[in-house]
């Protein structure tokens, strides 16, 4: 329960000036480019499947905790290029740089491939941060260059004798993907300086995006962006094909039940709307009070939101 | 004793790890957009006062320890132990040079301090943040120095040697923030 006492922002002297600012820079950047902005509901009858996203409840409807399914479905019906500011919610995540109600900026650029959506994130990212150089660098590359080990080839028993040597960490055997993810926020995230494009996942991380066979391997058509190790956004190559994405849904549930958990509503009618027909397209998922942090120097969330979680 | 999960854990809570009460000094919520969601938390063993991080899965929970602070008087060390009474209650505990530690060398008899009782035990001392104690020893003061900065050693009735202003003479009392071992300003008394 928030105390009385917390009436007072969380936000710094500046933050929601900043945040106009970046709205206004944001809308523009858009306009500039003929891409519409877009307004879709909050309350949901489907929700995410993605066992490591914790959706919110309200009623008998979820909390988006991404505009994607909604936006899909616009572009199939057409849209073009699309792009929405929006709140976001995901349970359990607060901390120095989570908010469990947050603000997305996610676009959405049909006939794009994911490298013309990169440079298209770095060019809003430059306009918001200014004149900084970028680099673009595959997720294989990324773990050779500053751990010296294939992310690829290496299982789960190599993983976790590489993570333990390094880390005190609590839990017992894990999954690959749970070392992986170890790996990459406690030992490189640390060490990325400026704007890192880091792409080409294993498939396991897909997600929403398509997969591609690449060096011997399949990797997914993903991309996170970092600013100073900071993540900053999530983009896809998107996948178009229902059939493979309600096999996902499915898997995510299994992965779901095996934990005990109960199984998500799969959103049928963004499966409907593949089945109908989504243009191929790129999209990106920004984090918007991320963004502003970074545009005002700020090193905690709370500082750009006008009442952090704890405060509300 | 209640159990906490990793969303619980905040600066100054006592749990237990690995059999030793620890107190948490950061907790760091970290988790890739689409992964899984880890704390990495900083943590001090009481016991051996140890700083080191640990990293958890978030939703793991861990047992919180009997471990209290309290304000205490200090009463006199009889060289091995020292001894310490709880204000409302006369009740009288003594702790060994493990737990007292660096506090020992600014414990005045009859100062306030904080005591962390472990299990009904005395695990650690932490001195008041201020204390105002003797000159017993240092070279002659220097009078109406009061600007040129320089500084000279001095010992203290504790046996604490701290650097002290040239114009400062043995027997005045000064005031001593513990946290960082300086010379604040002369003492009131």
């Amino acid at each position: 329960m928030a105390a009385a006492d917390d009436w007072q922002p969380s936000a710094t002297p500046g933050a929601l000036a900043g945040r106009t600012e970046l709205l206004e820079q944001l809308r523009a950047f858009f306009a500039q480019r003929g891409v519409l902005e877009v307004d879709t509901p909050l309350l949901c009858s489907g929700t995410i499947t993605d066992p490591a996203i914790t959706p919110m409840a309200s009623g008998d409807r979820w909390l988006q905790t991404s505009p994607e399914y909604a936006m899909k479905r616009l572009l199939a019906a057409g849209s073009g290029p699309i792009y929405q500011v929006c709140k976001a919610f995901r349970a359990g995540e607060a901390g120095g740089r989570h908010n469990p109600e947050f603000t997305l900026l996610e676009w959405y650029r049909p006939g794009f491939s994911l490298a013309e959506l990169i440079e298209e994130v770095a060019d809003l990212a430059r306009a918001v941060l200014g004149n900084t150089l970028h680099r673009v660098v595959t997720y294989r590359e990324l773990f050779r260059q500053y751990l010296g080990i294939d992310p690829f080839l290496v299982d789960a028993e190599e993983l976790e004798a590489f993570a333990r040597a390094r880390l005190d960490y609590s839990g017992g055997a894990e999954t690959r993907d749970t070392w992986l993810d170890l790996l990459l926020t406690h030992l490189v995230e640390p060490q990325l300086e400026g704007l890192v494009f880091v792409h080409d996942y294993p498939a396991s991380q897909a997600a929403l995006a398509r997969l591609r066979e690449e060096d011997g391997v399949t990797v997914a058509e993903r991309f996170e962006l970092y600013v100073d190790g900071l993540e900053l956004a999530n983009g896809y190559f998107e996948l178009t094909d229902p059939a493979e994405q309600r096999a996902r849904f499915e898997a995510d549930n299994r992965t779901l039940a095996s934990r005990g958990e109960p199984a998500r509503p799969i959103d049928e009618q963004l499966l409907a709307a593949m089945e109908a027909g989504l243009p191929s397209c790129a999209g990106v998922a920004l984090g918007l009070d991320r963004l502003l942090m970074k545009k005002l120097g700020a090193e905690r969330v709370r500082d750009v939101l006008s009442f952090d979680w704890s405060r509300c | 004793m209640a159990s906490y999960s990793t969303n619980e854990f905040r600066s100054g809570l006592k749990v237990m790890l690995d059999g030793d009460p620890c107190s948490i000094i950061e907790n760091e919520f970290v988790k890739p957009g689409k992964g899984q969601a880890f704390n990495r938390v900083r943590l001090r063993n009481l016991k051996s006062g140890r700083v080191w991080e640990r990293t958890f899965k978030s939703g793991e929970s861990l047992e919180g320890a009997d471990v209290m602070d309290r304000t205490m008087e200090y009463l006199y060390s009889d060289g091995e132990f020292w001894h310490f009474m709880e204000p409302d209650t006369y009740e009288q505990y003594q702790a060994d040079k493990d737990a007292v530690g660096d506090a020992a060398q600014w414990l005045k008899e009859g100062d306030r301090c904080e005591v962390t009782l472990y299990n009904d035990s005395p695990l650690a001392v932490v001195a008041a943040n201020f204390v105002e104690l003797e000159i017993t020893e240092t070279d002659p003061g220097v009078k109406g120095d009061t600007a040129s900065g320089g500084s000279k050693p001095a010992t203290l009735s504790t046996g604490a040697v701290v650097k002290v202003p040239l114009f400062l003479s043995q027997g005045e009392i000064i005031r001593i923030d513990t946290r960082s071992g300086e010379y604040v300003g002369r003492g009131k008394s």
